[in-house]
């Protein structure tokens, strides 16, 4: 993205919120910059929480990358890469 | 390869970080199809990561991506275009918008062209700037030009709620917003269009949650994975697509749990409800898709840039030669399009897909002009070198 344009609409970057600036405003770092972000679609941000900024928007906190069926699809990819490999040997 | 203990302990540590996971879910992936398969990326982000990234070099010869009509600037129809541009005519008109609509071009002119001739147009990279902008120069009409889906609704209609609490008169919006689930279906029913699986937007997803496409793989048969905007991201919903064909299921899979959450944002929904009633609307290429759309409610009609202006959008036809909406629908790759790279180039778009970093005419200027990939000798780039 560069500066002051949306390159990418649909694109969300994950920042961490810094400091509260009063009602539904917050300061909030991605790397190296920091910015005002507005966190009215979200019901309750801390201190501290990665949130997905869209369009100047928190629009959801970032969690751990971890499911039933994320582990379900590593499983079956792990069985059949290691069948590649084994035929390879 | 790295040694059996070291990918063990990187597999359980954090598989996204693991240098050699993803040469196993390509390996994957060519073990498990066993048939020609396409998929859509229905977001225009997963296009740009799916191109620089390279994973379309990877795949097996079978397995075809085709881009789908998720990029918003892109969608936006010629008439919603020139609206835009015509309604700085009026006296006192400002318009804000995100970047990329500056240069679409429209039936006369465009934003950015309208700009050099010293009306005034803004860039912003959020709805609340445009109020801001409003709030400060109260002598102005604000028209912000609000497109993109549902991850970019909520936050007008957290911005229309903001002005109407403020008491802010001189701002309004075109309301240009567009639903993603109604165009899927109406992709879906295309009888000159054949997709085996979709990778789901996930930053729509975020906002909508699980249920929106669940009619998707119940209703028609078709393989949905949600998928985030990394590259191993992008190739995990791949092969999760090709081995739900091999194991002759059609599920919805979300993948990109760490920011979707099965109910979606409920918050951002609800500011939807509040401010926008569902409406028929018109995407470029694929024609008027009812209830794909978001209107203003009555209570906001004030707002309403159409009905405050009392004006008609009117239904000019797409510039002369140009196959965006072709390329929207999935019905060719920017290869086939007569324009593509030559009179038609991100210097001088004639449509909104050049324009857009999001569009695939974008995309493929930039990294695929020559073809599929280095060894896949696209029959598409064939029929452009012969022309």
């Amino acid at each position: 993205m560069s500066e002051g344009v949306i390159d990418e609409m649909c694109l969300a970057v994950p920042h961490t919120i810094e400091k509260f600036l009063g009602e539904n405003k917050a300061l909030a770092n991605t790397g190296s910059v920091q910015v005002e972000v507005r966190t009215d679609l979200l019901d309750s941000v801390e201190i501290g929480d990665t949130v997905l900024v869209h369009a100047g928007f928190a629009i959801e906190k970032l969690e751990k990358d971890d499911s039933i069926e994320l582990r379900a699809l590593w499983d079956e990819i792990y069985q059949y890469a290691e069948q590649s490999h084994a035929k390879v040997r | 390869m790295p040694n059996r203990a070291m990918q063990k302990s990187d597999k359980k540590s954090n598989p996204f970080k693991a240098s050699f996971t993803a040469q196993h879910v390509i390996e994957a992936i060519g073990q498990r199809i066993s048939k020609p398969l396409t998929f859509m990326e229905v977001c225009g982000t997963h296009t740009v990561s799916i191109f620089r990234s390279g994973i379309r070099s990877l795949l097996p010869e079978e397995l075809s991506l085709v881009s789908g009509p998720g990029c918003p600037v892109c969608v936006t129809d010629q008439g919603e275009i020139d609206c835009a541009i015509d309604i700085l005519d009026m006296p006192q008109i400002t318009v804000a918008t995100y970047g990329d609509m500056l240069r679409v071009p429209g039936t006369k002119s465009s934003l950015s062209e309208r700009k050099s001739e010293g009306k005034d147009v803004r860039l912003v990279t959020s709805a609340a700037q445009a109020l801001s902008i409003a709030e400060n120069n109260p002598e102005r009409e604000v028209v912000f030009l609000a497109v993109g889906f549902e991850t970019t609704a909520p936050a007008t209609a957290a911005t229309v709620l903001e002005a109407r609490e403020k008491n802010i008169s001189n701002f309004s919006i075109l309301s240009y917003h567009k639903q993603t689930p109604p165009v899927l279906e109406q992709l879906v029913q295309d009888p000159d269009l054949k997709i085996d699986g979709f990778i789901l937007p996930g930053h729509v997803s975020v906002i909508l949650g699980h249920n929106a496409y669940r009619f998707i793989a119940q209703k028609y048969k078709i393989p949905c994975a949600i998928a985030g905007f990394e590259p191993m991201d992008i190739l995990l919903a791949i092969a999760d697509l090709v081995f739900q064909h091999a194991n002759g299921q059609a599920v919805l899979h979300s993948l990109y749990p760490r920011a979707v959450r099965p109910e979606g944002n409920q918050k951002a929904l609800s500011m939807i409800d509040r401010v926008f009633t569902p409406c028929s609307a018109r995407w470029r290429g694929l024609g008027e898709i009812p209830l794909s759309g978001y209107m203003l409610k009555e209570e906001f009609s004030s707002f309403d840039t159409l009905l405050r202006f009392q004006i008609t959008l009117t239904s000019p036809p797409p510039p002369a030669g140009c196959r965006c909406g072709d390329v929207l629908a999935g019905h060719i790759r920017p290869l086939e399009c007569p324009l593509f790279a030559k009179r038609c180039t991100p210097m001088t778009p004639v449509g909104p897909c050049m324009v857009s970093s999001e569009g695939s005419c974008s995309a493929y200027y930039k990294y695929n002009r020559g073809g599929e990939s280095p060894w896949k000798k696209s029959h598409l780039a064939t029929e452009v070198a012969d022309d």
